[in-house]
């Protein structure tokens, strides 16, 4: 059973270690491997494209979390007071906005945004003043349609995990605020809000997650800008070279950095609560 | 209770402004683009790609041209969920029932890391793993020769086990630990051997985990496009690379949304006939789906 669990393990890490051994690669090619160098890890940081993705990125994926969040718990709150039809068509859409695969999700929205800016641009040229003809604002894919694509899973993610903490909170407090004129804002704050913090901070974690993480469907809606799932996966297509394993290695890095501070972050709250 | 009652009035209007955003992305980017590609599938391409208006079903009858992209998902998809569950399940015991205390939120932590770092990272770590200079060189120093992996169905096999095992692991971890262990103790001293035992204590018993982990795996594998694009190279693909090629290499956008329609009918017809299947017996089943 042990070694069971052990060799599942290894299975897990070896590749990822494989991953970060190469990145160290003193070679100048990816396929065959000398020891040791960082020679690679300069060169890839000064590649101005590559940093430019990893900012978009980072922009698109704080953004997304920020409103999924924000969202995501105005609406698991409001929703403890909604029932019948709204309720059902609302527990509806979250569902399926998490269950259509994301592939689905990127093309529906490329196909609707284009129909749309299709639509609405002509529109805009005609209502703007004829005084500023070059610049004409005109609608197009880009960081807003990753962003808006993002948050729609994300919130939804939102809801379910928020949803759930309210369900199992303690209502007689928040029935005592009120009992004792707190205002509805003050019993927010100071009853309800420490009760759900764990299930919003795992909420916005997974968007961030999710949104630093997803290719598909930035690879539609992102128009001409990079994310950094596409330049990374656009540069494996192109060939394989030590760079890549350099980006690789800090990516898994960063985001187990991210992991274990969240992690320690949660259990500090836990503990307080 | 009684603070939503005496404040109905402004109540409903705070309501409906908390509800406001969710509401206008729900009807924005999944209502309307959903009901685009529903009008789309059953236009026409036009000449130059894109879309010509037209009310026809010529798309859906065209389906089979794309047939081995759906006969690949939903032959490696059900495969790939299966295996997942195979190679999870002992780990997930191991982990509920066989692990020290102190060790056990290490491994833990071990299992969800892998979740949370880049997806299109560690299905490239393959590459090199199953391609000419990885496993097949060390074949060949033992004598096996022309050994070929990468850009196969084995390869997306691999690929899928590796990407989505962590989220079998867990949903089956979860429910293997909420088991009351006593009722273990009590089947052996009733004379069960350790075989029973398992086969009706602790599988039926651990039944909800599962169905939770094997729906997760089955609907993302669904609408898979990375693995079977790195690992299957255009030999082994799935209906998410169908969709891409149509969408953004041919662009026959009328088709590619009959397609896209069709992977989603099919896979909330699967997933409601294995709900069935599983009868729902296992009553209250919901367990949170929480990862931190």
């Amino acid at each position: 059973m042990r070694i069971y669990a052990a060799a599942v393990y290894l299975f897990l890490y070896g590749p990822i270690a494989l991953i970060i051994l190469f990145s160290f690669n003193a070679g100048r090619h990816a396929s065959t491997f000398h020891c040791c160098a960082t020679t690679w890890y300069p060169r890839t940081f000064n590649n101005t494209f590559l940093v430019e993705a990893l900012l978009n990125s980072l922009m698109i994926a704080g953004t997304t979390a920020v409103l999924a969040t924000i969202f995501g718990t105005m609406a698991s709150l409001a929703l403890q007071r909604v029932k019948g039809g709204l309720r059902l068509a609302f527990d509806a859409l979250t569902y399926i906005a998490i269950i259509i695969p994301g592939i689905v999700i990127g093309i529906a929205t490329l196909v609707a945004l284009v129909t749309v800016f299709d639509v609405l641009n002509p529109l805009i040229a005609g209502l703007w003043p004829t005084s500023a003809h070059d610049s004409i604002p005109k609608l197009g894919l880009g960081y807003g349609s990753v962003i808006a694509a993002h948050t729609l899973f994300t919130m939804a993610l939102v809801i379910i995990i928020v949803r759930a903490r309210i369900q199992g909170m303690d209502r007689t407090l928040i029935e005592a605020s009120a009992d004792l004129y707190a205002t509805p804002w003050a019993t927010f704050r100071q009853v309800t809000l420490p009760q759900i913090f764990p299930a919003v901070m795992s909420g916005f974690l997974l968007s961030f997650t999710f949104s630093f993480d997803d290719f598909i469907i930035a690879f539609f809606v992102a128009g001409s800008e990079t994310t950094l799932p596409i330049y990374v996966f656009s540069s494996i297509r192109r060939g394989i070279t030590p760079e890549t394993n350099v980006i690789a290695t800090t990516v898994l890095l960063a985001s187990l950095t991210l992991l274990i501070t969240a992690q320690l972050l949660l259990r500090q709250k836990n503990a307080k609560g | 209770m009684a603070a939503t009652q005496t404040t109905s009035g402004p109540g409903n209007r705070v309501t409906a402004m908390l509800l406001l955003p969710t509401t206008l992305w729900f009807l924005l980017l999944l209502v309307m683009p959903l009901v685009v590609i529903l009008i789309y599938s059953l236009g026409e391409r036009a000449p130059a790609g894109g879309y010509a208006p037209a009310l026809t079903l010529a798309q859906y009858a065209n389906l089979p041209a794309r047939l081995k992209a759906f006969t690949n998902t939903l032959t490696l998809a059900p495969l790939g969920t299966i295996m997942c569950l195979l190679i999870a399940y002992p780990l997930a015991y191991y982990l509920a029932v066989r692990a020290g205390p102190k060790i056990k939120p290490f491994l833990l932590t071990l299992v969800i890391i892998p979740f949370w770092t880049s997806f299109l990272i560690r299905t490239y770590a393959w590459i090199y793993i199953l391609g000419g200079r990885g496993i097949p060189q060390l074949a060949e120093m033992i004598g096996i020769d022309d050994m070929r992996l990468i850009y196969t169905p084995t390869a997306v096999l691999i690929g899928i086990v590796y990407g989505y095992l962590p989220l079998m692991v867990f949903p089956i971890y979860v429910s293997l630990e909420k088991l009351d262990k006593r009722l273990l103790e009590a089947s052996s001293d009733l004379g069960a051997n350790p075989f029973r035992t398992f086969f009706q204590v602790t599988l039926p018993l651990s039944a909800p985990g599962l169905v939770t982990g094997s729906l997760l795996v089955f609907i993302l594998l669904m609408g898979e496009y990375l693995i079977p694009a790195l690992l299957g190279g255009g030999k082994v693909f799935f209906v998410g690379n169908a969709l891409v090629d149509l969408f953004l290499q041919s662009r026959n956008w009328p088709f590619g949304s009959a397609v896209a329609i069709t992977l989603v009918g099919i896979m909330l017809v699967a997933v409601a006939v294995y709900l069935k299947l599983v009868g729902r017996s296992d009553k209250g089943g919901d367990q949170d789906v929480s990862i931190i």
